[in-house]
């Protein structure tokens, strides 16, 4: 319970889970998403990390260079078959862009109320050139057909570019924006 | 007698007073008839852009019926338009397009400005992707607020344009 | 040609018989959506869907406004639907500022919800109509409609842009005699769409111009992840009112309808069917509703949440609406993001139309129940 504690990310409940002692927060989990979230942590062990366990919510935060072979096998496994939305949030004080996968089942009947959270931070940098530095992650589009356009946007949006990915370019910014990536924080909006 | 009449000093106030009496004659009732035939056939190009497209949806239907003043939505080209309604928003992507609709309209053309975001930029004035108004692309002649106007709002605006034409010079030449 | 291009210029190398056609920005009929087709005689051989031109920066603007002064931007996407696109945002923010809504306005909830969706599908028929050259088929839907808008009007004092639903409950309570008028006309509506199966789904042009055209088989709707009614028509039983019931659903009793075949005559009926459930929604909720009550928790001003996320869904008239709100300790969220239906359906397009003739395009285009101001955001 110690090791699963000090594993939680920086940015998700941190303070309340510190507060609450260790069993009661035993006892609140909801099995079935417990179970779902030890599957995966006795499958790849140290890589991924358990940020929380909620009702119908279980999200796993993993690097980088592992987060290609756990969406694998969430979708071998755990018959997770498509991706609800996939969104980037940016952490200029923390020199990362998050970028959040939320996987669903249409297949699976004892599935079909959760909600997969699937986590991966990418390094960020501060002149960004889209697509030429080192803003790189993975892409997910051979496992999960569902995420083409997400990645695209999230490419242009945050500048994160996905390896991998058969067809990276921007989706619904003009063609000729020159300025930053504008969900990044230091694109300022004017006048605010 | 007419001989003795017009002499060389005052013929040009004689070509003068009888150009008067043949606009009054002829021109006057003409240009009204040009204009009366323009007001009740208004066609608007189908540029259905953003929220304000329900409301002119809605104004086109059985309830609201904007078809009785004349206009119809003609579905097919832009080339048998003469009225623009830009209905909302504007992005600095469709800026150019929307230029090059309007430079596809044959002439005489109006323009309506329909709902805050085609007056000023409306709730969105301070994005990064859309124009506040439209006013810089084309020019326009009536502005209908609203966010989104209601459909008796956009008739009003309709029955403007109406007034503004009534007043126009309905040729070009002379 | 041996001579150096000028900077900015590239060679294209082009085929013989297939050309690249702009279905442009500006259409008869659809909001602002560009198509790229390349056709081969009639017959599309590649397709590039080119969305953005609504593109008005929604999520970003969600970071400079706090919660509560959200509302009326993030229900601009879809006017019509709006409360069911502030939905998913406003049980997220609940669950952030731990907040329990009162029973009577999640009724009322569930009632504007359902009256929404079936506007929403009126004027997307209405829509489909004038597609198809079917100007009645515009008429009669976008005037029944006004009936319902009479109904939301008479709620939240505005045709479209309700902006009823905020944290804590809805707005206002119900006027006084809104029950009697709502089942009057609720009852009404229910026997005048029974009449679009004389004029549309069993007018036997439409039948030849939609069957069997944009097959979506059930492994590939599932795999490109497809929601709403595209789903239901490819044989899949998921509608999140059913499977992640929100509020008060799992206490109504409605059915989903699902068909099996998968192209765009499937799809355009899905809807029609859904608007019937709506209306028994409507009046079973009606009667279960508790007669007086409290309809809104009073907030603090400027409420703030934790260091927390949260991801809640719902069954919009275009599908599955998913809000992912990031929160840190100010008054405005860190991030907010919207998942919709629109734009998960997008995908499909270039999908379905490969091999498909030119002249059935804005029909499979339509029934992927696509409504462009919404997937641009």
């Amino acid at each position: 319970m110690s090791e699963e504690k000090e594993s939680i990310e920086t940015t998700e409940k941190q303070a309340s889970a510190d507060k609450k002692p260790a069993a009661t927060k035993e006892v609140d989990l909801p099995a079935f998403e417990k179970g779902i979230a030890d599957k995966i942590v006795a499958k790849f062990g140290e890589k991924t990390k358990v940020a929380f366990v909620k009702p119908d919510r279980v999200r796993i935060n993993v690097d980088k260079e592992d987060v290609h072979a756990v969406a694998e096998f969430i979708r071998d496994e755990l018959n997770f078959d498509h991706a609800e939305s996939v969104s980037g949030v940016d952490y200029p004080q923390d020199k990362e862009i998050e970028v959040v996968y939320h996987l669903g089942s249409y297949t699976d009947a004892s599935l079909a109320r959760q909600v997969l959270v699937l986590a991966t931070r990418a390094p960020r940098e501060e002149n960004p050139i889209p697509g030429n530095d080192g803003t790189k992650l993975p892409s997910l589009r051979d496992i999960f057909y569902s995420v083409e356009f997400f990645e695209r946007e999230v490419f242009e949006m945050l500048g994160v570019y996905f390896n991998g990915h058969p067809d990276n370019r921007r989706l619904l910014l003009p063609e000729d924006w020159a300025d930053l990536p504008p969900l990044r924080k230091d694109f300022a909006i004017k006048g605010r | 007698m007419l001989k003795d009449l017009i002499t060389p000093e005052n013929a040009n106030v004689f070509v003068g007073k009888l150009g008067d009496i043949l606009e009054k004659a002829i021109d006057k009732p003409l240009g009204y008839a040009i204009n009366w035939g323009r007001i009740w056939s208004l066609w608007p190009v189908h540029i259905e852009t953003a929220c304000c497209s329900v409301e002119f949806g809605a104004a086109s239907s059985p309830r609201y019926d904007v078809e009785r003043f004349g206009i119809i939505e003609a579905f097919g080209s832009l080339r048998q338009c003469d009225l623009i309604v830009v209905q909302g928003t504007i992005t600095r992507k469709m800026a150019p397009r929307l230029r090059l609709v309007y430079d596809q309209m044959p002439e005489p053309k109006y323009v309506i400005a329909m709902g805050a975001c085609a007056i000023t930029g409306g709730l969105y004035f301070d994005s990064y992707n859309v124009l506040p108004g439209i006013d810089g692309v084309i020019p326009v002649d009536v502005y209908v607020p609203g966010c989104p106007p209601r459909p008796e709002t956009l008739i009003q605006g309709c029955m403007l344009l109406q007034e503004k034409i009534k007043r126009m010079k309905a040729r070009k030449f002379v | 040609m041996t001579a150096e291009l000028p900077p900015g210029l590239a060679l294209q190398k082009v085929d013989e018989r297939i050309m690249t056609l702009n279905v442009g920005p500006q259409h008869p009929g659809s909001g602002h959506m560009r198509i790229i087709v390349q056709i081969d005689g009639d017959y599309i051989v590649a397709c590039d869907p080119d969305p953005g031109y609504v593109h008005r920066g929604e999520e970003k603007m969600a970071e400079y406004r706090n919660y509560i002064t959200n509302i009326p931007h993030l229900e601009r996407p879809v006017i019509h639907d709006s409360c069911n696109i502030l939905y998913p945002y406003v049980l997220g923010v609940e669950e952030l500022l731990g907040i329990e809504v009162p029973e009577r306005a999640k009724y009322i909830r569930v009632i504007a919800s359902e009256l929404n969706r079936c506007i929403y599908t009126m004027y997307w028929l209405a829509i489909y109509g004038i597609f198809l050259g079917h100007s009645t088929m515009f008429m009669w839907p976008a005037g029944d409609r006004e009936l319902l808008i009479d109904l939301m009007e008479k709620m939240s004092g505005a045709r479209v842009t309700h902006a009823h639903f905020v944290p804590g409950g809805v707005r206002n309570d119900l006027p006084p005699n809104f029950e009697d008028v709502c089942l009057r006309q609720v009852n009404y509506f229910e026997k005048r769409i029974k009449e679009y199966a004389a004029i549309f789904y069993d007018n036997p042009i439409l039948i030849a111009r939609t069957e069997k055209t944009g097959i979506l088989s059930r492994q590939d709707a599932i795999r490109l992840g497809t929601t709403g009614s595209v789903l239901r028509a490819s044989g899949v039983d998921y509608d999140l009112r059913k499977k992640e019931p929100y509020d008060v659903y799992d206490e109504l009793d409605f059915q989903t309808n699902v068909l099996k075949e998968g192209d765009s005559y499937a799809r355009s009926k899905v809807p029609w069917l859904d608007m019937m459930e709506s209306c028994r929604i409507i009046r079973h909720a009606l009667e279960k509703m508790p007669k007086s009550g409290s309809v809104r928790v009073k907030l603090k001003p400027n409420p703030k949440g934790g260091d927390d996320s949260v991801y809640k869904r719902v069954e919009s008239g275009r599908g599955s609406l998913g809000c992912y709100i990031v929160s840190d300790k100010k008054p405005e969220p860190y991030r907010v993001k919207l998942s919709v239906g629109s734009f998960r359906n997008l995908i499909a397009l270039p999908y379905l139309l490969k091999g498909e003739k030119l002249g059935n395009m804005p029909s499979v285009y339509w029934s992927l129940n696509y409504w462009p101001v919404e997937a641009d955001r």
